[in-house]
């Protein structure tokens, strides 16, 4: 059963609200790697827990401010997007279930991968620099 | 910094690689440590060889992607745990 969606609101915004589009099916993640196979992408697995909101989303609000980043930037969210969360993880099935994550791509191709334990009991400011190095790569 | 629960360790939340003086290695989220040992819960558990792969290969391979939570919960008794890490601070 999906989490309300009115607890997960807000938790959405704080990403959305600042530039991230978001994806809420499968359907919408394809067009969105359609669209930008020529560039660089990142979907932002959001979800509920704490490392989610003390960790992943400010960190990645912080890294987003920099001049290296993706050109394009979705979000889905776990335990509610469920068929858009479940096709992002199929492009890397290599990796276990794990949210909140991150996938990078490039030219339409997955390029990197950031699982859920770097982000537990991290600070905002380290979950940036370890992304910006991730962007790094993808230009 | 560690999760909302301040009275269970540094450690709560975080997904720790525990080695052991026995030919196996567990990742897991921790949820706590005693003089018994380390409770962890969505953990897994690596024999040196296990499907081909070392212990080091193992943990290095959970580095890059995660790790497939395939125990709810266990706990290693102290007496067999030699060091304790965050997965996050294992070179890839």
């Amino acid at each position: 059963m999906p989490y309300p969606e009115e607890m997960v609101a807000p938790m959405r915004a704080e990403l959305t609200d600042n530039g991230v589009e978001e994806l809420r099916t499968a359907e919408a993640v394809k067009e969105f790697l359609e669209r930008n196979k020529d560039k660089s992408a990142m979907i932002v697995l959001n979800s509920v827990c704490g490392c989610a909101a003390g960790a992943a989303r400010p960190g990645i609000l912080l890294s987003l401010g920099g001049d290296t980043k993706p050109d394009a930037v979705g979000t889905v969210f776990a335990g509610n997007d469920v068929d858009a969360v479940n096709y992002v993880r199929s492009l890397v099935p290599q990796a276990p279930p794990s949210s909140p994550s991150v996938y990078m791509f490039k030219k339409g191709e997955p390029a990197a991968y950031v699982p859920r334990h770097v982000f537990e009991g991290g600070h905002p400011e380290a979950v940036a620099e370890h992304l910006r190095g991730a962007y790094a790569k993808l230009s | 910094m560690g999760t909302f629960h301040s009275d269970k360790g540094a450690l709560h939340g975080i997904t720790v690689v525990v080695r052991t003086n026995t030919n196996a290695v567990y990742i897991g989220r921790c949820d706590t440590q005693t003089p018994t040992g380390i409770f962890l819960n969505d953990a897994d558990r690596h024999e040196d060889g296990q499907d081909g792969k070392s212990i080091e290969d193992y943990i290095k391979n959970a580095a890059q992607w995660g790790h497939w939570p395939k125990i709810p919960h266990i706990v290693v008794p102290a007496d067999e745990i030699t060091e304790v890490v965050r997965l996050v601070e294992v070179e890839k």
